[in-house]
C-alpha cells in the first residue's frame, strides 16, 4: 500500500497517514500559552446550565483568578442584554466591570491599550453585527501589535466577545456570522464554541491566551443549549478540532450552533446506512488542518456547513486546503452547505438557513451513491 | 517606514501609519496606570488631521467617562498633507472639541518652547492628581513638506512657508531667549551642530553595516508562537528562494525558523 501511495507523490503520502486522534504534529498549532490540553475532567461535579450561564461562570473565574482582568462593553454593568455578565460588577466592582459609551471602535481601541499594559481585557461587542466599526482596530492594530513592534509590545490579553448567528427573528442586524472576515487576518485567533461546557473552557483559554482572540458566541444557544458544566476552573485547547461523532463514509466540519443541525443530519443519515464523522473545528484560525485531513483520509468525502453566506465563507478555505492535501483520496467534490448570498433575511430566515434538509438530502446523498459506484470501478482499474 | 519606531525602554508604543488609532489605546493604557496607582500618565500625540478621525472622538469620550489620566496633545500645524485646516474642520480649532467632550482643554503657542513646557508639565500634574484627561492644542506650522515625496509649494505659497520659517521659528525664539540669559552663544551652537552631525553620520554608518534579518523572522511575532501553517509556508518559501536566488534580495539571509 505504501509503495502505491508513494507513486502519487510526497505530499499525498505525508498528508494521508492515519493519525491517532490525540497525536500532536511536530510543530504546534497550539500556542505556548499556559493552556494544558487536558480534557474536561468528567469526574468533577457539574451543574446543569445554559450557554449564557456557562459564559458568566467563565467570566467570574477569569476575574477572580486574575486581578489584572477587566470586563467591559455596552450594558455589561447590569448583567448585559444576554445576561452573560450578571453579578460581575457587584462582585468585582465597577472599576473592573463597567459600561462603556456606545462606540465599538472605542471599546476595542481602549481594550487594546489596556491589554498592551499586561492586563486581560475582555471586551464585549453587543452583537457581532456591530463589530464592523471596530474592524480597523482589530485588523490594523490588535492583529499587528506584536508583529510591528518586533515583539516589544503585544495585546495578547485582549479577548473580544460577541454574540453571533441566527436567532429565529434577528433579521439583517441581529443574525450575522462575520467570522470569515476575521479568519483572513493573521495575528488574531477566532474561536467559536458549540455548547455551554465548551464555551466555558474555550473562553477561559481565549482570555488567558497570549494572542488577541475574537470569540463568537452562538446566541441561539444562549438559553436553548443546556448541559452539565463542571464548576471548576478548566480550559480547553485552542487550535484543536474535535471529532464529536465517529464515522467512516463522510466527514462533516462545522462550528457553533450549526453543529447541532449537522448532528441531526448525521442521525438521519445513519438510518439510511451512511456513517458520518462530525468534526467541531472550534478554532477557525489558526485551524487544525491535521484532524480534518486525517478524517477525510479515512472517509474520502467532506462537507462543510456554516450559516454565513457561502461565497467567501470560511468553508471555502477548508475546502481548498483539504483538496490540496487529500485530492487523490477524495471520492467526491467537497460540498458546502451554507447560508445564501443575501443579507440575512427576516421573514425568509427558514429558507435561508442551511438546515438539516439541505445538509442531508439535496447536497450529498446522491453523490455518495454515484461516487461509491464510480470509485469501486476505478479501484478495480488501478489495482487490477 | 520612517517614524514607525517603538521602545519598551522609553515607554513608547510602536507608531503605526493609521491616523488617530493610537488615541483609544492611550486611554486604555492610562486606565491601567490608574488602576495600578502609578505616579504616571499617558500622552498621545496627533495632528489637526487626526482630530477628524472617529478614533479621536471615541478616545476623548472614553477618557472623560472612564476618567483616565491621559494627555491628548494635538500638534495643529495647519496642514494634513495638502489639506489646510479650513478643509479639515469648521470648529474653532481642536481645543473646543476637547471641551465638548468634557475634557479640560487649553490652546498653547506650539512654537513657544517655554509655554509648551509649562502647559505639559501642569497637564501631567493635573492628569495624575485628578486622574482625568487633558487636551492641549499646540498651534504651530508645518514648515517642511509632508514627506520627502512631497513638494508642498504645489499647494501653498512659498512666501507663507518662508514667513513662518523666519518670524515664528521655535528654535530661533528659544535660542534668543537662552542667549539673552547668557546661557548660550555662537560657539556652543557650532559645537552642538557639529557633534550632532557626527553622531548622526556615525549612526547611519553603524545602521548600514547591520545585517538584514533572516527571512524566517517574517514568520515570528505574528502570534506568540509560530503556528503550523506558517511553518509550512516558511519551508516552502525557503525551497523556492534556494532554487531561484536570483529573484530575491541577496542581502537577506535564508535561515530556518527554530521549531517551537
Amino acid at each position: 500500500m505504501a509503495s502505491v501511495l508513494g507513486r502519487y507523490g510526497r505530499k499525498w503520502s505525508l498528508g494521508c497517514v492515519s493519525y491517532h486522534k490525540n497525536h500532536l504534529p511536530r510543530f504546534s498549532t497550539v500556542t505556548h500559552s499556559a493552556v494544558p490540553s487536558e480534557p474536561i475532567q468528567q469526574q468533577q461535579a457539574g451543574r446543569s446550565m445554559n450557554l449564557y450561564s456557562a459564559i458568566n461562570q467563565a467570566l467570574h473565574i477569569a476575574l477572580e483568578s486574575d486581578s489584572r482582568s477587566y470586563v467591559f462593553g455596552e450594558d455589561v454593568g447590569f448583567g448585559g442584554v444576554f445576561r452573560c455578565t450578571t453579578g460581575l460588577a457587584e462582585r468585582f466592582g465597577k472599576h473592573r466591570v463597567f459600561n462603556t459609551p456606545l462606540c465599538e471602535q472605542g471599546i476595542v481601541g481602549f481594550a487594546i491599550g489596556l491589554a498592551a499594559m499586561d492586563n486581560r481585557a475582555v471586551a464585549e461587542i453587543q452583537f457581532a453585527d456591530y463589530i464592523f466599526p471596530a474592524f480597523d482596530q482589530i485588523v490594523n492594530e490588535a492583529a499587528k501589535f506584536r508583529y510591528r513592534s518586533g515583539g516589544q509590545f503585544n495585546c495578547g490579553g485582549l479577548t473580544i466577545r460577541a454574540p453571533y448567528g441566527a436567532v429565529g427573528h434577528g433579521g439583517h442586524y441581529h443574525s450575522q456570522s462575520p467570522e470569515a472576515f476575521f479568519c483572513h487576518v493573521p495575528g488574531i485567533k477566532v474561536v467559536i464554541p458549540r455548547s455551554p461546557s465548551q464555551a466555558k473552557g474555550l473562553l477561559l483559554s481565549s482570555i488567558r491566551d497570549q494572542n488577541p482572540v475574537v470569540f463568537f458566541e452562538p446566541k441561539w444557544l444562549y438559553r436553548l443549549s443546556v448541559e452539565e458544566v463542571p464548576e471548576h476552573d478548566y480550559m480547553l485547547p485552542l487550535s484543536e478540532a474535535e471529532v464529536i461523532r465517529e464515522g467512516s463514509d463522510i466527514t462533516l466540519v462545522g462550528w457553533g450552533a450549526q453543529l447541532s443541525i449537522m448532528e441531526q443530519a448525521c442521525i438521519d443519515a445513519e438510518k439510511e446506512g451512511i456513517s458520518c464523522e462530525l468534526i467541531d473545528l472550534k478554532t477557525l484560525i489558526p485551524w487544525d488542518k491535521e484532524t480534518v485531513e486525517a478524517s477525510v483520509s479515512k472517509t474520502g468525502r467532506l462537507l462543510v456547513s456554516h450559516e454565513a453566506p457561502i461565497t467567501g465563507g470560511f468553508g471555502a478555505e477548508i475546502s481548498a486546503s483539504i483538496v490540496e492535501r487529500c485530492f487523490l483520496r477524495l471520492e467526491a467534490p467537497v460540498s458546502r452547505v451554507c447560508g445564501l448570498d443575501t443579507p440575512f433575511p427576516l421573514v425568509f430566515e427558514p429558507f435561508y438557513m442551511p438546515n438539516k434538509n439541505k445538509v442531508s438530502r439535496k447536497y450529498w446523498f446522491p453523490k455518495i451513491c454515484v461516487t461509491t459506484w464510480c470509485s469501486s470501478a476505478s479501484w478495480q482499474l488501478v489495482f487490477g | 517606514m520612517p517614524v514607525h519606531y517603538g521602545s519598551k525602554k522609553l515607554n513608547y508604543f510602536t507608531v503605526a501609519s493609521t491616523i488617530a488609532s493610537q488615541l483609544p489605546h492611550a486611554v486604555g493604557a492610562a486606565y491601567s496606570l490608574k488602576m495600578d496607582g502609578k505616579d504616571a500618565c499617558v500622552v498621545g500625540y496627533f495632528g489637526d488631521g487626526g482630530s477628524s478621525e472617529g478614533d479621536f472622538h471615541a478616545a476623548l469620550n472614553f477618557a472623560a467617562v472612564l476618567e483616565a489620566p491621559v494627555i491628548f496633545l494635538c500638534r495643529n500645524n495647519g496642514w494634513a498633507i495638502s489639506t489646510p485646516a479650513s478643509d479639515q474642520f469648521r470648529s474653532d480649532g481642536v481645543v473646543v472639541k476637547g471641551q465638548a467632550y468634557g475634557v479640560r482643554s487649553i490652546r498653547v503657542d506650539g512654537n513657544d518652547a517655554l509655554a509648551m513646557y509649562s502647559a505639559v508639565r501642569s497637564a501631567r500634574e493635573m492628569a495624575i492628581t485628578e486622574q482625568k484627561p487633558i487636551l492641549i492644542e499646540a498651534v504651530t506650522y508645518r514648515v517642511g513638506h509632508h514627506t520627502t515625496s512631497d513638494d508642498s509649494t504645489r499647494y501653498r505659497p512659498l512666501e507663507e512657508i518662508e514667513w513662518w520659517q523666519m518670524a515664528r521659528n521655535p528654535l530661533t525664539l528659544y535660542r534668543k531667549w537662552l542667549e539673552s540669559n547668557g546661557w548660550w552663544n555662537d560657539e556652543a551652537e557650532a559645537e552642538l551642530r557639529s557633534n550632532s552631525r557626527k553622531e548622526l553620520l556615525k549612526a547611519i554608518q553603524v545602521a548600514e553595516k547591520i545585517e538584514k534579518p533572516p527571512v524566517g523572522d517574517m514568520f515570528t511575532d505574528v502570534y506568540d508562537a509560530v503556528p503550523s501553517n506558517l511553518f509550512e509556508q516558511e519551508k516552502l518559501l525557503q525551497q523556492t528562494v534556494t532554487r531561484y536566488p536570483q529573484d530575491y534580495p541577496s542581502d537577506v539571509p535564508v535561515r530556518a525558523v527554530p521549531s517551537s
